[in-house]
């Protein structure tokens, strides 16, 4: 099976326990305004294939014995490659590698064959609720749903992403939105929230695309820190 | 057993000097954390104070004090301390601290110059003496020096080489002092001298002239110690002499020599022996031993040469390579780490991040969890570590081997290295296209060489081309090696620290390459991409136009790391053919030091799309942001480079990460690099300096020096004090590939 691979990060230290190489696969149907990866949207030609990646991330076999290191498949969005996703992870879960899939949830479809395969999921939650998804990502939230269910039905570990827009998440009533929106998952391992930040504002450019936020300042770390506690406690209250 | 061995265990060691013996049947192996470390005492508090005060000022002058009137020699000065009543270890270079010593054996003319450069001026009868009377080093090897080599080093393509100042990459055994006292190395060094017999051919009579200077020397180190109050003639009694004497051996090597690497090597375990009797007995506290570790390493921080401004310029930040090799696994596979590992690093915490000693941690797999765990923390806060894999040395050099400068294994007194800095391989590469014609001055350096005139270079005829080069480049070199070393025994003999090794021994030609990175890229660019050579009238190509891509070393590509490696073993091959003065053993470093700058402004425009004058990768890492794959894979392509049968004196990788990238916690990070360093070494590879910083800090700390009085960085091969790099050099730090990701 041949992929469209955008590129490879061999030193990921984010995307997941330990030391992982993280695959970032081409093609998204979303086009979430804070998106600092808009190179990724499009599917390219093809330039990998499966036993070519599996080799690559065999050399970082040695990197991988702590702390559950391995292989993140990010993008774009990984569940678009499905078929070559279902192929690789079959082949790298002999080899005994741990996976994980960095996704929001919008595929097109074999949800469950594709978390049989998988160690972890890294879900990113776009927006708590339906109008402010559609607002964001330009498509609905059902797709995402979708998976989720299936995520539920696999018992597979989660851990949730949330980036943090200034103006759109970091108030109360998001908070309290978000707290209610992961009573739908099971299985959350660790929740993270993810400042918006200016890195890929130079890309836009580069590819001559519309800035959506071009005017919207950095998140604070630290407030985001904040923000983080706050939530953590009222999250915490809600599984009581 | 002699009185100051009681509670040691008997060995090998009691009959022959064997300190290694001593170590392996007396240490003990610490597999706990940190936690039982102590901080400063007021005492230490004020030594280092005053230091403070004087490295400020020295910072501001470039060279605090010189001493004009006496010449370098092990006990040619006056007795000097910090704070006499708070100094707990003693000794100093000179009468005073940070005054620097004028050291005329390696070369006279190099004297002027870093007077000049000071305005200070030489003491009249020492000028008449090395000018009508005395040889130096430098005199004599120019003396020898053929027209063929003398093009070579004018045009840059052999630079940095040790003809005009100290060759260093010496380090005695200092511990000897310690463990046997003076009068009994005097012994043996006297009964090697009578079995020193037979015909008297040249080789002969040169050992038994340096045996002879070894013995006189061993007695100025014990007259030297006396001029502290101190009596070395027997051995250490307890933990405090022990570190003293061991200290002594090391002063001397640092009043008699000012070679470019000055180095401790390894006595963690070895003190350690020591501070557990004295614990064990119950006369030394825990406080009070790292009292003694504390100044033991302020006087290591104020070891000091006098150099010239261009000599700065090479190897930037005034480093001395006071090199401290740490930890290591014995050849039974057991753990060498002791308390004393963590108290030498410790003092990066009690007495501020600092670039020397050149704190080298021996890494291997066994190392136990809490150290690899410690060393990581260090790291994080410090930048001020390197790390060398003791599973790759250990096979070739024993367990009680140490690192001299950067990378140079060598086993302790049994080993010395005659340094052979490094040949340019990016410019010999543009010889081969040029016939042996410099593209920066446009003059014939090599001879014997046509130009290649293709239109698109040809990868297997500027292949061929350029290994024909490296063949005579080998030989260039190798000749003026031979030269350099002849003389500088002959007119700058290390008479102190080779007291220090036994009487036969081993030597080792350490020849170096620099640009590897960018002669790799350059052979791909003309394998796998169109490489057109822009030429100017003379036909010499001073630029290159390269139309479509390929592969980078860096991206753990074999199509191009296969590339690398060939040279490399190319290089070493051909400087193997040719036999090297004393019957010395070739090897091999990727290593530029700082000096890839030097080198980089040297060399015009290559192949791989480099522009002239841009300065190099440092050692074996990739060129600045070639490696876009991530680290590992940069990680992966330099880890490839066979440390056991082609470089076997180093191969030197500087990593530099962002700390958000290396985890979100403190916890996180530690773990990271831990695994990160496993990962890298359990592949073979050889040398990591780590780095974890912000690309912003060094911006701001270029802009704003003041601000940041301690910023240590980690570069090729040496802790260096950001804020005494030169602005250029700075820049390349800035410029080089940071690890990190969005």
């Amino acid at each position: 099976m041949k992929a469209s691979v955008d590129s490879i990060e061999t030193f990921g230290l984010v995307d997941g326990p330990g030391i992982r190489t993280v695959i970032f696969l081409d093609g998204c149907s979303l086009r979430c305004k804070y998106c600092h990866n808009p190179e990724t949207w499009a599917m390219n030609e093809v330039n990998y294939d499966t036993e070519e990646l599996v080799q690559k991330i065999l050399r970082n076999k040695p990197y991988f014995k702590r702390n559950n290191g391995g292989v993140t498949f990010s993008g774009g969005e990984p569940l678009l490659q499905i078929n070559f996703l279902l192929d690789i992870c079959a082949r790298l879960k002999k080899e005994g590698i741990h996976i994980a899939l960095d996704t929001a949830g919008v595929g097109i479809g074999k949800y469950k064959e594709i978390l049989e395969l998988i160690d972890l999921v890294i879900l990113d939650i776009k927006y708590a609720d339906k109008e402010g998804y559609k607002e964001l990502t330009g498509r609905d939230i059902e797709e995402s749903e979708k998976f989720i269910e299936e995520v539920n039905k696999s018992g597979k570990p989660v851990w949730i992403r949330q980036v943090i827009v200034p103006g759109m998440m970091d108030n109360d009533l998001y908070l309290d939105k978000l707290v209610e929106y992961l009573k739908k998952i099971k299985n959350i391992e660790k929740i993270e929230f993810l400042p918006f930040h200016h890195l890929g504002f130079e890309k836009y450019k580069k590819l001559n695309i519309p800035n959506p936020l071009e005017n919207t300042p950095e998140m604070d770390a630290n407030k985001c820190e904040e923000l983080y506690q706050k939530f953590m406690k009222k999250y915490e209250k809600s599984r009581k | 057993m002699k009185e100051e061995w009681k509670g040691f265990k008997d060995g090998a060691w009691t009959k022959e000097i064997n300190v290694s013996d001593f170590i392996k049947s007396n240490y003990k192996k610490y597999e706990g954390d940190e936690s039982f470390l102590e901080g400063t005492t007021e005492k230490t508090d004020r030594v280092w104070g005053r230091c403070s005060d004087l490295l400020k000022e020295e910072l501001k002058k470039h060279v605090l004090d010189i001493d004009v009137v006496h010449m370098s020699g092990i006990n040619a000065f006056e007795a000097g301390y910090i704070n006499e009543d708070d100094d707990v270890i003693v000794g100093l270079q000179t009468d005073a601290p940070l005054k620097r010593i004028v050291n005329p054996y390696g070369g006279i003319r190099m004297v002027y110059q870093e007077l000049e450069a000071y305005n200070y001026k030489l003491d009249p009868t020492v000028d008449k003496y090395f000018n009508e009377f005395r040889k130096t080093h430098n005199q004599g090897v120019f003396d020898a020096y053929t027209d063929e080599i003398k093009r070579a080093r004018h045009a840059g393509l052999l630079t940095g080489l040790p003809d005009a100042y100290g060759r260093g990459r010496i380090i005695g055994d200092y511990r000897r002092v310690a463990l046997y006292g003076i009068d009994y190395l005097v012994e043996e060094k006297k009964r090697d001298l009578a079995n020193l017999l037979g015909p008297m051919t040249n080789d002969l009579i040169q050992l038994r002239e340096d045996v002879s200077m070894q013995i006189r020397a061993l007695d100025d180190i014990k007259k030297m110690a006396l001029s502290y109050g101190f009596d070395i003639s027997k051995p250490a009694s307890n933990a405090k002499e022990a570190v003293q004497w061991t200290y002594f051996g090391y002063l001397a090597a640092v009043k008699e020599n000012n070679g470019a690497a000055m180095s401790l090597g390894r006595v963690d375990a070895f003190f350690d022996i020591y501070f557990e009797r004295d614990l064990e007995l119950g006369v030394i506290t825990e406080k009070e031993i790292q009292e003694i570790i504390d100044q033991f390493v302020i006087k290591l921080r104020l070891v000091r040469h006098l150099r010239t401004p261009e000599y700065d310029e090479l190897f930037s930040g005034d480093p001395t390579w006071v090199t401290a090799s740490i930890g290591g696994v014995t050849n039974e596979g057991e753990s060498m780490v002791t308390k004393t590992s963590y108290r030498i690093l410790h003092t990066l915490t009690n007495l501020d991040t600092a670039p020397e000693p050149n704190m080298t941690v021996l890494w291997a797999e066994k190392l136990p969890e809490p150290f690899k765990k410690y060393c990581a923390k260090m790291s994080i806060e410090t930048d001020a570590i390197q790390y060398e894999n003791d599973d790759v040395m250990r096979p070739i050099y024993g367990d009680d081997y140490a690192i001299a400068c950067c990378v140079s294994a060598m086993r302790e007194g049994k080993d010395m290295q005659f340094f052979g800095a490094r040949c340019n391989l990016a410019k010999a590469l543009l010889y081969a296209i040029n016939g042996g014609v410099d593209e920066v001055k446009n003059e014939l350096i090599v001879e014997g060489f046509s130009k290649i005139t293709d239109e698109i270079l040809d990868y297997d005829k500027v292949k061929e081309a350029y290994f024909k080069m490296i063949e005579k480049v080998a030989e260039v070199y190798s000749n003026a090696m031979n030269i350099i070393h002849y003389m500088h025994d002959k007119y700058a003999y290390e008479a102190g620290q080779m007291a220090l090794h036994d009487t036969n021994v081993n030597r080792l030609m350490a020849y170096g390459v620099a640009g590897l990175s960018v002669a790799t890229d350059s052979l791909s660019a003309i394998k796998y991409a169109k490489v057109k050579p822009i030429r100017n009238e003379e036909g010499i190509a001073i630029d290159f136009e390269i139309e479509g891509d390929f592969p980078k070393y860096g991206n753990d590509d074999d199509r191009v790391d296969s590339i690398a490696k060939e040279i490399l073993e190319k290089m070493y091959k051909e400087l193997s053919r040719h036999e090297c003065y004393r019957g010395a053993h070739p090897t091999l470093s990727v290593l530029t030091i700082t000096s890839n700058v030097v080198y980089g402004s040297k060399t015009g425009a290559t192949p791989d799309g480099r522009n002239k004058g841009v300065a190099f990768a440092p050692g074996a890492n990739p060129m600045h942001g070639r490696d876009a794959s991530g680290a590992i894979a940069s990680l992966n392509s330099v880890a490839k480079l066979n440390y056991a049968d082609c470089c076997r004196d180093g191969i030197s990788n500087t990593f530099s990460i962002v700390p958000s990238s290396l985890g979100h916690s403190k916890e996180e990070q530690i773990d990271n690099l831990v695994t990160l360093l496993d990962g890298y070494f359990v592949q073979g590879a050889h040398h990591l300096n780590v780095n974890v910083l912000q690309r912003e800090t060094l911006i701001d700390a270029m802009n704003n020096p003041d601000k940041y009085p301690l910023l240590t960085i980690r570069v090729s091969g040496y802790a260096v004090r950001f804020n005494r790099l030169t602005r250029k050099q700075q820049e390349e730090v800035i410029a080089r590939t940071f690890h990190e990701k969005m």
